[in-house]
């Protein structure tokens, strides 16, 4: 069971790379919007993906403070 | 840097949007209307397929007839809100109408559908409360759940199964759950699959609200939508909607059986710190109302004209949407080719809505007709001929 930011944010880059859209380049830095090019539709669909993959809920309202993928991880720990 | 410079991805995808369609897609205007049907856009007579005016009513003379007496006994504002302002019996008796219909103990109207959802889902979602959204709920809807101090998790679109997981993974919570869902959903016309909602809703001990903004007036013996069609009403705990669709004129409404509803008139900000609806537009719904109520004939033949354009372009090899409601769209791949398809669409008679991603699901762009009880059979076939002319015209491939 992946429990640490590291372990995690492992995990969410793994998981974002599946998709061929994605910069191949990106690291726990990336801010997800800017980056990734994503918009808040994508976000909360990968959220939905990432929930399932760790078995965690992520309240959307987590998210307002969440630029990168470091952060994400961060706030999926604080959630486990 | 300044205040508009966040706004320059959006600057920047319109105008590349713009630099290859000669008509603007989100800036139509309908110069004038010869009926429920048909108007003027450009200069020219068009049958009108992007309303949302499913039984016609918006044109309806009983109703424009009741605004217009209303309007020289009472004015035509209210200028201000109830709660502040006062209410005047209109507003009443079109709340105890609507309850009526629904046989519900209360009603709240609210001077718009957005309004409505807005203020019945940021207020009934409390600090420790936790809501789930079906994926493709209504923009209304997201905002409600952002305005509430709620926890929002967001479930797959119309997947029973996905909530079950969801709700059980968020496990016992001091707050209550709050599931919110739509009987047609507004992209794609889908309807949801109601009543396993509703088990699951009873297993998990969860609230469950209904927005039928599109299947109000279109859905069920007596219009009362898709929980009256799937005989579930009794499981619904609120009932959201609104005037702008089936009702043809604009407004909002949520029914309940909760008592608790009249304590609700006063936290509701989206109900509370607005101008209530203006006597002529409450007279006008009054009517229309009486008119859905009458003539379950006009959903007759709505579902006739709806069925007959469906089948129409399976038959032609369009994708369309998994279910036949008022709202039929078909699905393109390409944004480009969408926006050129709407454009030889208008150009060849007909005005239809399109829709970009990220409102539409899967990232895909739409074309969404609008289907009335006011079509005849002749527009209907009319406008097949023109989606495959149009495909032809843009290269569009047909299955
Ligand atoms: C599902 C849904 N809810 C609410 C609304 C808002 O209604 P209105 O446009 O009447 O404010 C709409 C339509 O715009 C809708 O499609």
């Amino acid at each position: 069971m992946a429990e640490t930011v590291k372990e995690i944010s492992k995990i969410i880059i793994q998981t974002l790379l599946e998709n061929p859209k994605v910069p191949r380049n990106i690291s726990p830095e990336s801010k997800i919007i800017e980056d990734l090019e994503f918009d808040s539709l994508a976000v909360m669909n990968f959220v939905m993906e990432i929930e399932d993959k760790l078995d965690v809920s992520v309240p959307l309202d987590r998210l307002t403070d969440v630029r990168t993928i470091r952060d994400l991880a961060d706030a999926i720990v604080s959630l486990k | 840097m300044d205040i508009f410079t966040k706004f320059k991805p959006l600057e920047a995808a319109f105008d590349q949007l713009i630099s290859f369609t000669p008509h603007n897609p989100f800036g139509v205007t309908i110069q004038k209307t010869l009926s429920a049907t048909v108007g003027i856009i450009n200069g020219k007579e068009t049958l009108l397929f992007g309303t949302n005016n499913y039984l016609g009513l918006s044109q309806s003379e009983e109703a424009k007839k009741a605004a217009a007496e209303t309007a020289l006994i009472f004015g035509v504002g209210t200028t201000g809100s109830r709660i502040a302002n006062g209410s005047y019996s209109l507003h009443q008796a079109l709340e105890h109408e609507l309850a009526q219909f629904f046989n519900r103990r209360s009603c709240m109207v609210f001077s718009t559908g957005y309004q409505a959802t807005l203020g019945m889902v940021s207020t009934l979602a409390g600090k420790d409360d936790y809501l789930f959204l079906d994926a493709d709920c209504h923009a209304s809807i997201y905002d409600g759940s952002r305005l509430s101090q709620a926890q929002i998790i967001r479930f797959r679109h119309n997947d029973p199964e996905d909530l079950r997981k969801r709700l059980r993974r968020v496990g016992d919570i001091s707050g209550i759950k709050l599931i919110v869902v739509e009987g047609v959903y507004s992209m794609l016309g889908d309807i949801i699959p109601l009543k396993e909602f509703v088990e699951i809703k009873k297993e998990e001990n969860a609230y469950l609200m209904i927005d039928e903004a599109h299947s109000f007036g279109v859905f069920g013996q007596h219009g009362r939508g898709i929980a009256e069609r799937d005989n579930v009403e009794k499981n619904i705990d609120f009932t959201v909607g609104t005037f702008s669709k089936s009702l043809g004129t604009v407004g909002g409404y949520c029914v309940s059986d909760y008592p608790q509803m009249d304590q609700l008139r006063l936290c509701t900000r989206p109900y509370m710190f607005t101008a209530s609806l203006p006597p002529e537009i409450i007279a006008a719904t009054r009517e229309n109302l009486k008119i859905i109520a009458a003539r379950p004939e006009l959903r007759e033949t709505l579902k006739r004209n709806a069925t007959q354009f469906y089948y129409a372009l399976q038959q032609a090899g369009f994708k369309t949407g998994p279910d036949v409601s008022s709202v039929i769209s078909i699905i393109l791949d390409e944004i480009p080719q969408a926006v050129h398809f709407w454009n030889r669409v208008l150009e060849l008679g007909a005005y239809i809505n399109l829709s970009l991603p990220p409102a539409t699901p899967d990232n895909r762009p739409l074309l969404r007709a609008s289907i009335a009880a006011a079509h005849t059979e002749a527009q209907i076939d009319q406008l097949v001929k023109i989606y495959i002319q149009a495909a032809k015209d843009v290269e569009v491939t047909l299955n």
